[in-house]
């Protein structure tokens, strides 16, 4: 008889500096929204898991959290597996309860607003939303706020219909609002709810 | 094994029961038992760490007079770790102290104890020697302690 879990795949080689390398990383994504930036990591998570994504996951959620699996990545043994071994998170079928929301393609990603938004008190205990996307474009829409300049031009390849709208709406209610983790195969953007369209002033 | 009468009860390979036995055996052997059984394995399959061996803490509970309510009696060390065989068998410890490498090993023995290749020669490199030398200590401390004892009495002197 062999353990249950024959297909788990390996976390970091190096938990503690790999996983500070992966935070640094998404602060830094975070403090330049809507601008790529690279994040190589060795893992090899099962599919449709992909490793810049899992890198994250592992890196932020833990004991403490919930995270949320859209239904291809929740469909798959080995991905909840892999989630559920290495952070030790509480996967949950709701949406508005997960602390981290994971898309496997922006066509399955949540509306913003079904996830959890924080509370006036408590802003902070709002999802964070991380999605994998094919690729990152550098035009589309144009974003201002805080980290950027000027309006920077940004994204992303199946960007879903009625995106901006979504934006928008999560952006008005700030400081409450869903973050978003952007992850391609080897770079990852983010659009916090702090940013806004630059159309609307 | 046949000739050994405690085998004869031995729970079938892989089984949780004999994990749990091997684990008991890996809770008592130091890194040098450990690292001495593999060798002698060898050649062993190639190992992949699915878990980097780590530190951490857990608390330990406790419950006045084995049934109160239950309390925080306070945190030990404890390091464990995940690996896999390249024949599939996934192996996992968890060990007191802070011992990253006996960790990793022991990991190593609950797979292979699963792996029907390596079972039976894990009971003459591993189980036998350690066994061996817990009952040597015991058997020393208890003569240790039998040399000191002091047999009172009370004698009568009849002095009403």
């Amino acid at each position: 008889m062999r353990s249950q879990l024959p297909t788990l795949q390996a976390g970091f080689r190096d938990a503690v500096h790999d996983s500070q390398a992966v935070f640094r990383t998404v602060m830094r994504a975070m403090s330049v929204p809507a601008l790529p930036v690279s994040l190589s990591t060795n893992l090899a998570p099962p599919s449709p898991l992909i490793a810049t994504a899992a890198a994250i996951l592992i890196t932020l959620a833990d004991f403490e959290t919930t995270v949320w699996l859209d239904a291809p990545l929740a469909s798959s043994d080995a991905v909840c597996q892999f989630a559920s071994f290495h952070t030790g998170a509480r996967l949950v079928r709701d949406p508005c309860e997960a602390h981290f929301a994971l898309a496997s393609t922006p066509q399955s990603m949540p509306r913003l607003a079904t996830l959890s938004q924080g509370t006036p008190d408590y802003p902070d205990r709002s999802s964070t939303l991380i999605v994998q996307v094919a690729g990152f474009g550098a035009t589309g829409l144009a974003f201002a706020g805080p980290g950027i300049k000027t309006d920077r031009q940004f994204s992303f390849s199946g960007m879903p219909k009625g995106f901006e709208q979504q934006l928008t709406d999560n952006h008005a209610q700030f400081p409450r609002g869903v973050d978003i983790v952007l992850a391609a195969s080897a770079h990852i953007a983010a659009l916090p709810r702090s940013i806004r369209l630059a159309s609307e002033r | 094994m046949p000739g050994d009468g405690n085998e004869k009860q031995a729970p079938a390979a892989g089984t949780p029961a004999d994990r749990q036995r091997l684990m008991r055996i890996c809770s008592q052997a130091s890194v040098a038992e450990l690292s001495t059984a593999l060798a002698r394995l060898a050649p062993l399959p190639a190992i992949e760490v699915v878990r980097q061996p780590d530190v951490g803490l857990i608390m330990l509970r406790g419950r006045m007079g084995g049934d109160g309510a239950p309390f925080n009696a306070g945190e030990a060390t404890m390091t464990r770790a995940v690996v896999r065989l390249a024949s599939g068998e996934l192996g996992f410890s968890y060990l007191l102290g802070r011992s990253l490498e006996r960790a990793r090993l022991a990991a190593i023995v609950d797979a292979l104890g699963q792996s029907s290749r390596f079972r039976d020669r894990l009971e003459i490199v591993l189980v036998a020697p350690v066994m061996r030398r817990v009952h040597a200590q015991r058997s020393d401390r208890r003569a240790e302690t039998a040399a000191t004892r002091v047999q009172f009495f009370t004698l009568v002197r009849g002095e009403d």
